[in-house]
């Protein structure tokens, strides 16, 4: 139970501060870099090798590489459809959550089996 | 050329701040969670889960919308365009995260992880900001900025 609460914590905080990083820097192009910055996984990592062992961690990190060609894919798409069609940021970031699952999933299924 | 703009941090408000607390603490809980109940290889995708993305670009476009509205137009359209401009990034972002990501698994079996650590984080600055420079000079093309509000 402690473990989660601190992942929580911790999380929360790494993630806001380079959500800060991104509010205050400009031009926008460049902040939005901060929104694929690797919070999620320094606020974890610290705590996956601690506990699991860096063999484990470095498993993780593996497929890692395939949630961000999802995350790659995804953001393409969103800044696509948000400059052509007139949706919003909100409705086009959640209704495009399909494409990251499907995408790492699907990248995953590879690896599967060609591994 | 890159700027702080300090100002920008009075533009979000306090339950904008917490909410994005909220989703990054459990977007780092469901990383933990699927890893535990999964394995590593399920769990190591949401490593890089886009779960503050769309606080950020709602965030975002509301700000722009906000602006513009003060001046007495509809900032619909900027907000969108804003919005895109910061996806437009975090693309360009994610090719770090693939490059931070690389580095922790070819290193972290061999090598002293508090050093793998920040050197995977060194190697998602520079190749963020080498290829922003790069779309900055218009080498993949136009530059998005050209056609936004700063």
């Amino acid at each position: 139970m402690t473990e989660l609460v601190i992942r929580f914590l911790v999380g929360g905080l790494v993630v806001s501060l380079f959500a800060i990083s991104g509010d205050v820097l400009r031009p926008k192009s460049f902040a939005g870099l901060f929104s694929a910055a690797p919070s999620v996984a320094l606020a974890t990592i610290g705590l996956t090798i601690h506990k699991e062992g860096k063999l484990y961690a470095a498993m993780e990190a593996r497929t890692m590489i395939l949630g961000a060609i999802a995350f790659l894919l995804y953001a393409v798409f969103a800044s696509l459809i948000l400059r052509r069609r007139k949706l919003s940021a909100l409705t086009t970031s959640l209704a495009l959550m399909p494409v990251w699952f499907g995408v790492a999933f699907g990248l995953l299924a590879v690896l599967d089996r060609v591994l | 050329m890159v700027e702080i703009k300090l100002s920008a941090l009075k533009e979000t408000k306090p339950h904008q701040y917490l909410v994005r607390f909220l989703f990054g603490g459990a977007a780092t809980l469901l990383a933990g969670l699927v890893a535990k109940h999964f394995g590593p290889a399920v769990g190591g995708l949401f490593l890089a889960f886009p779960a503050i993305f769309p606080a950020s670009v709602t965030l975002i476009e509301s700000h722009e919308k906000e602006r513009k509205g003060k001046l007495g137009y509809d900032g619909t359209g900027r907000g969108r365009m804003a919005a895109s401009i910061d996806a437009a990034g975090a693309a360009l972002g994610c090719l770090g995260l693939t490059g931070f990501a690389l580095v922790l698994w070819r290193l972290l079996p061999t090598q002293n992880p508090w050093l793998v650590i920040p050197v995977a984080t060194i190697v998602w600055v520079v190749v963020s900001f080498a290829l922003w420079e790069l779309r900055k000079n218009r080498l993949f093309g136009r530059h998005p900025d050209a056609r936004s509000a700063h």
